[in-house]
């Protein structure tokens, strides 16, 4: 079974503790009310879904019911890192090299 | 004002039992819970209602005399009192701090199992490493079993506690059940 390394309780858990919850780093905007229509549609619908290295937010839901941060890679599945919510973005370059992998 | 009638919360397993030599499975004693959420600047107020300190390691405990605190989250915790006396004080001196307590004692149940062949027994359903070294005694945690969610709590080697949804403790139950025959 995939381990994932949950940042609040430090350790690695089953993978099915854990619940996906789409892609990580996007700032709600400030004032909804002064989108247009395009920059909401892009906001709220639009994601990246890029193959390869992907940040994502994660829950692990059956265990502390925490949200956290992932770099994911989807061709491998393989987990390069997790960090908490609110934590900056991990420097991509640095997880490639193996820096921070887990 | 009329005074409220409350249901009692008898135990769903009560008078059941299954013991072979290498694993025994009980009902838990009947206690009142609390799930306890509070912030990191609340926790040096709530020690003098608990008597002791909540746990802040990940995945630890604490028991003294009849009142036990699991970490379940960042800041969350699972209150067990076993002392129906001291109940309503509890909740009386939780309230006046700024902290969610909300009584689940209704919710849950608990079952005990035991003997040496429990890791085994539980990790039937349960995909958590329950090796000694990854699963210390005093060590919880809220995982899963099966289809369910329950909150795994080690007291000793060979004994744990299994915190539980009422209404989903039949399944946990009956599963316990199926993988401990092959046991023995």
């Amino acid at each position: 079974m995939l381990l994932i390394h949950c940042p609040y309780c430090e350790e690695e858990r089953p993978e099915v503790e854990f619940a996906g919850a789409g892609e990580a780093h996007i700032d709600r905007p400030k004032d909804m009310n002064a989108m247009s229509d395009a920059e909401f549609e892009k906001f709220f619908f639009i994601r990246d879904n890029l193959k390869g290295v992907n940040y994502e937010r994660w829950r692990h839901i059956h265990g502390c019911g925490r949200f956290f941060n992932a770099v994911r890679d989807t061709v491998s599945d393989k987990f390069l890192t997790t960090y908490k919510s609110g934590e900056k973005k991990p420097d991509p370059a640095k997880l490639k090299t193996g820096k921070g992998a887990k | 004002m009329a005074k409220i009638k409350m249901a009692l919360a008898r135990p769903p397993h009560e008078g059941r039992r299954f013991a072979n030599t290498a694993i025994s499975i009980e009902q838990a004693l009947p206690a009142s819970r609390v799930s306890l959420r509070a912030g990191s600047n609340e926790l040096a107020e709530l020690t003098k209602p608990l008597g002791f300190k909540l746990p802040t390691r990940p995945g630890t405990s604490k028991i003294k005399s009849s009142l036990s605190a699991l970490w379940l989250g960042p800041d969350e915790w699972l209150l067990i009192n076993s002392n129906p006396k001291t109940v309503s004080a509890l909740m009386e001196k939780l309230d006046t701090i700024k902290c969610s307590n909300v009584d689940i004692s209704h919710r849950n149940t608990a079952i005990i199992i035991s003997g040496k062949a429990v890791e085994d027994v539980l990790n039937a359903g349960c995909p958590r490493d329950l090796s000694l070294d990854a699963f210390p005694p005093g060590s919880c945690s809220r995982t899963l079993f099966g289809k369910i969610e329950i909150i795994l709590w080690r007291l000793t080697d060979d004994r744990f506690h299994i915190e539980v949804w009422r209404s989903y403790s039949e399944y946990l139950w009956a599963y316990l059940l199926d993988a401990a025959k092959d046991t023995g």
